[in-house]
């Protein structure tokens, strides 16, 4: 290949070109140096009404379980204003796609702060949404409720974790587990981060607590191939399986898992993102009997819970069941409704100021909100599915549970963080 | 008279690009705005690069998200590695969280210099398109085998990225990225930095690619791909046309995925696998992948509209975006860009319809 003609005009324009870029664009801000122009989004809180913002994937593979958690927000937005709103003011929710996509997250994040100045944002389901939108509300100094249970591990000042962190969710779990005798666990996840973190801790539990961890297997999110991990299952040796699958790839492996000879009295399995939506959707014939830990079930006791699956089945359909990250995206509304009238501002430092110590009888039970955290003390329920396909609670913490991202009091978890 | 205004138009509407990029879009949108800007001009970016390869070669290089993720995961290592050093640590934030070891990897550790990693978020994916593309094209897979095959490199490499949580921060990928070559990326004047760095590499990049089209090398590039055959005959090596082009607009790839963690501030490999391969292709389909302009305007449009779009319609923008893949493809292979030279032609005399610019001649054994 001879003969490339590249002209001289063409590229003196683009040098040019860059010459003028460098020129126009005088040097900004260092890194490590505080810039108060960066926070330039303020939110508007002038008129009658104030806006809130709602970022759920509501397209793509997560719409199915997000798209549920939009449902409960909006339903609170609805209550709120039914019952007169925030310091006054009508909420109006302004709703955002992430699409399932984490850098589309990022973006609706910045829209909603900048563009549509809203006062708080909630939502946000998997740990990369998370983990792209905290920059932005980092940046701009704005508020957001997350409300799914999560690998714990961050504590960003501008996010609440209304979802419970891993000491309110997988150590009681282990602790169940323990206590029933089950001591020898095979681990099989979904390969992404909280599968991944969940096990470094169970491994590290396990260690120190004399149980032991005879398998682990991570299968790619949304695989639906599980022969080879059930017959190792199978072959193992285990007392229970401790499971952080996520999504589709459930109901591939619990099909996989019974037509292998497995059942819940054999060789239990303790699912950990597993709730009445995804019993559904996997078939209550496979799941009966198994273990699942959270902090909110359907049938959870309390006037409180009457109240919220009774206004949301009237809302949505006699049918749809309700969820722990429902739950906790319904109280996640309530809870910032508690700081702000304490603060009486919207301001976000004033509402950070304010959160600890709001008390809110949720339908999970009581829940306080730890200032110095910003998560909420969660009571943790170990329940297991009935025949219905609803789940039953087997085992409660008795009390809500102090939130720990870190494990900082537990010593068997030094070395993790 | 028309025949300076003919030699005119291209600077003229090169500078027109350039006036509207670097003056007017800063002064019009707001800082929210211009960033998003940024983020769809990085799209244009690799656009020009499936022209080159796709409109002009006839590559149909369904694999592009696996370049601009060796771009963007090169440039996000070494500014990850500037905001640990930053705060006095010695690895990044992700890895001291889910990381196994107290010790850097390896191969993070040259990343650590600026130099290597500018020049790695280009020349990596070169090397490895040159690699690919070697064996590929010497074993002559062509047409849909060679789409599957960029497809099922795009998929492995984000499976990859995924499994390797501690050193690559799997799914989460690199985010929080704070500066970028020191200076604050929370900082709006530093945002519009970015902005005209990556407006300027476009406009550098076109008036390359431009230079390309309209090169010796370029009319061979046409001719392999209408006829690969009779360039055999001819004396040409088909698979080293085919090869550059396709290295070349791996760079730009990896150029964009670059510029794109600083716009954007995460690379994931949630931009690198199946679907967003496609979607790089798609904005250049509809716009018309054979010409230049075409294929940038169609990239920025359609990333235009899917944020626009998605808010009103979310549902159903994943639709529309197939629809509009399919539309271009099978009615107007020319995308839209060919609509205006149709209708031109009716007026002045008949030009193909695939073909956007102006013949040039060549003179042989004319040498550069």
């Amino acid at each position: 290949m001879s003969g490339f003609s590249i002209s001289r005009r063409g590229l003196l324009a683009g040098a040019s070109a860059v010459g003028a870029s460098a020129a126009l664009s005088a040097c900004g801000a260092k890194t490590g140096t505080e810039t108060s122009s960066g926070a330039g989004a303020k939110a508007d809180t002038s008129g009658s009404t104030v806006k809130v913002g709602l970022l759920n994937s509501l397209s793509g593979t997560m719409a199915i379980s997000e798209v549920t958690v939009h449902n409960a927000l909006l339903l609170a937005v609805k209550e709120i204003n039914a019952a007169g709103g925030v310091l006054g003011k009508k909420l109006k929710p302004i709703s955002q796609d992430g699409a399932s996509d984490w850098p589309t997250f990022a973006e609706k994040a910045e829209a909603l702060i900048k563009d549509d100045k809203v006062v708080a944002t909630f939502g946000c389901w998997t740990s990369a949404s998370r983990k792209a939108v905290k920059p932005v509300f980092e940046r701009y100094k704005s508020l957001l409720f997350y409300p799914v249970q999560y690998e714990g591990l961050e504590q960003s000042p501008y996010i609440f974790y209304i979802g419970a962190t891993t000491n309110q969710q997988i150590v009681p779990a282990l602790d169940y587990l323990k206590k029933q005798g089950l001591t020898r666990l095979y681990l099989v996840g979904s390969d992404y981060v909280f599968p991944r973190t969940a096990n470094k801790i169970i491994k590290a539990y396990a260690k120190a607590k004399g149980m032991t961890v005879v398998g682990e297997d991570y299968a790619p999110l949304g695989s639906t191939e599980f022969s080879t991990i059930t017959n190792k299952v199978r072959t193992a040796g285990a007392d229970a399986v401790f499971n952080t699958l996520n999504g589709d790839s459930n109901v591939a492996f619990f099909k996989e898992y019974k037509s292998a000879g497995l059942t819940a009295k054999s060789l239990p399995v303790l699912s950990v993102s597993i709730a009445e939506e995804e019993v559904k959707s996997i078939g209550t014939q496979y799941l009966e009997g198994q273990l699942t830990a959270w902090n909110y079930y359907e049938t959870t006791p309390g006037a409180a819970n009457t109240k919220f699956v009774k206004a949301y089945q009237a809302a949505y359909g006699k049918d749809k069941p309700t969820s722990d990250p429902m739950e906790a995206a319904y109280i996640s509304l309530y809870l910032w409704k508690e700081m702000v009238e304490k603060a009486g501002s919207f301001d976000v430092a004033k509402v950070k100021a304010a959160s600890d110590g709001i008390l809110l009888d949720a339908p999970e039970g009581k829940v306080t909100v730890d200032g110095a955290t910003q998560h909420v003390y969660k009571t943790a329920r170990i329940g297991k599915v009935g025949s219905d396909g609803l789940i039953e609670e087997v085992w409660n913490s008795g009390k809500p549970i102090k939130p720990d991202p870190y494990l900082k009091g537990y010593s068997w978890a030094a070395s993790l963080s | 008279m028309t025949t300076t205004l003919t030699r005119l138009r291209v600077p003229g509407a090169f500078l027109l690009g350039a006036v509207l990029l670097l003056g007017v879009a800063p002064l019009a949108l707001s800082d929210f705005r211009l960033s998003l800007f940024a983020k769809y001009l990085c799209y244009a970016i690799v656009a020009v690069g499936v022209s080159l390869a796709w409109g002009r070669g006839g590559l149909m290089v369904l694999g592009q998200g696996v370049f601009f993720g060796l771009g963007g995961y090169a440039m996000a290592m070494h500014l990850k590695l500037t905001d640990a050093a930053a705060t006095g640590e010695k690895l990044p934030d992700f890895m001291q969280l889910y990381g196994t070891s107290d010790a850097l990897p390896w191969w993070w550790e040259p990343f650590a210099n600026p130099f290597f990693a500018l020049a790695m978020t280009v020349l990596l994916p070169m090397v490895v398109a040159g690699v690919l593309g070697f064996f590929i094209f010497r074993r002559r897979v062509k047409g849909a085998y060679f789409a599957i095959l960029s497809q099922a490199l795009a998929a492995a490499l984000s499976i990859w990225l995924i499994g390797q949580q501690a050193t690559t921060g799997g799914t989460n990928g690199l985010t929080d990225i704070q500066g970028f070559f020191g200076y604050s990326l929370d900082d709006p004047v530093n945002q519009r930095m970015v902005y005209f760095i990556i407006a300027a590499v476009l406009l550098l990049l076109m008036a390359l690619a431009r230079q390309l089209f309209v090169s010796r090398y370029g009319e061979l590039l046409v001719a392999v791909r209408d006829s690969e055959e009779r360039v055999r005959f001819l004396g040409y090596d088909p698979a080293n046309v085919k090869l550059v082009a396709y290295v070349v607009a791996a760079g730009m790839a990896g150029l964009a995925g670059a510029l794109f963690v600083p716009a954007v501030g995460i690379i994931s490999p949630a931009l690198i696998g199946i679907v967003p391969s496609i979607g790089f292709v798609i904005g250049a389909a509809v716009g018309g992948r054979a010409s230049l302009v075409g294929a940038v305007l169609g990239a920025i449009a359609v990333a235009w509209a899917q944020s626009t779009l998605s808010d009103a319609f979310p549902a159903a923008w994943t639709y529309l975006q197939g629809l509009l893949f399919v539309l271009a493809v099978g009615f107007l292979p020319g995308g839209l860009a060919s609509l205006w030279f149709v209708l031109r032609r009716r007026r002045t005399r008949p030009t193909p319809v695939i073909r956007t610019e102006e013949p040039v001649a060549v003179t042989v054994g004319e040498t550069a």
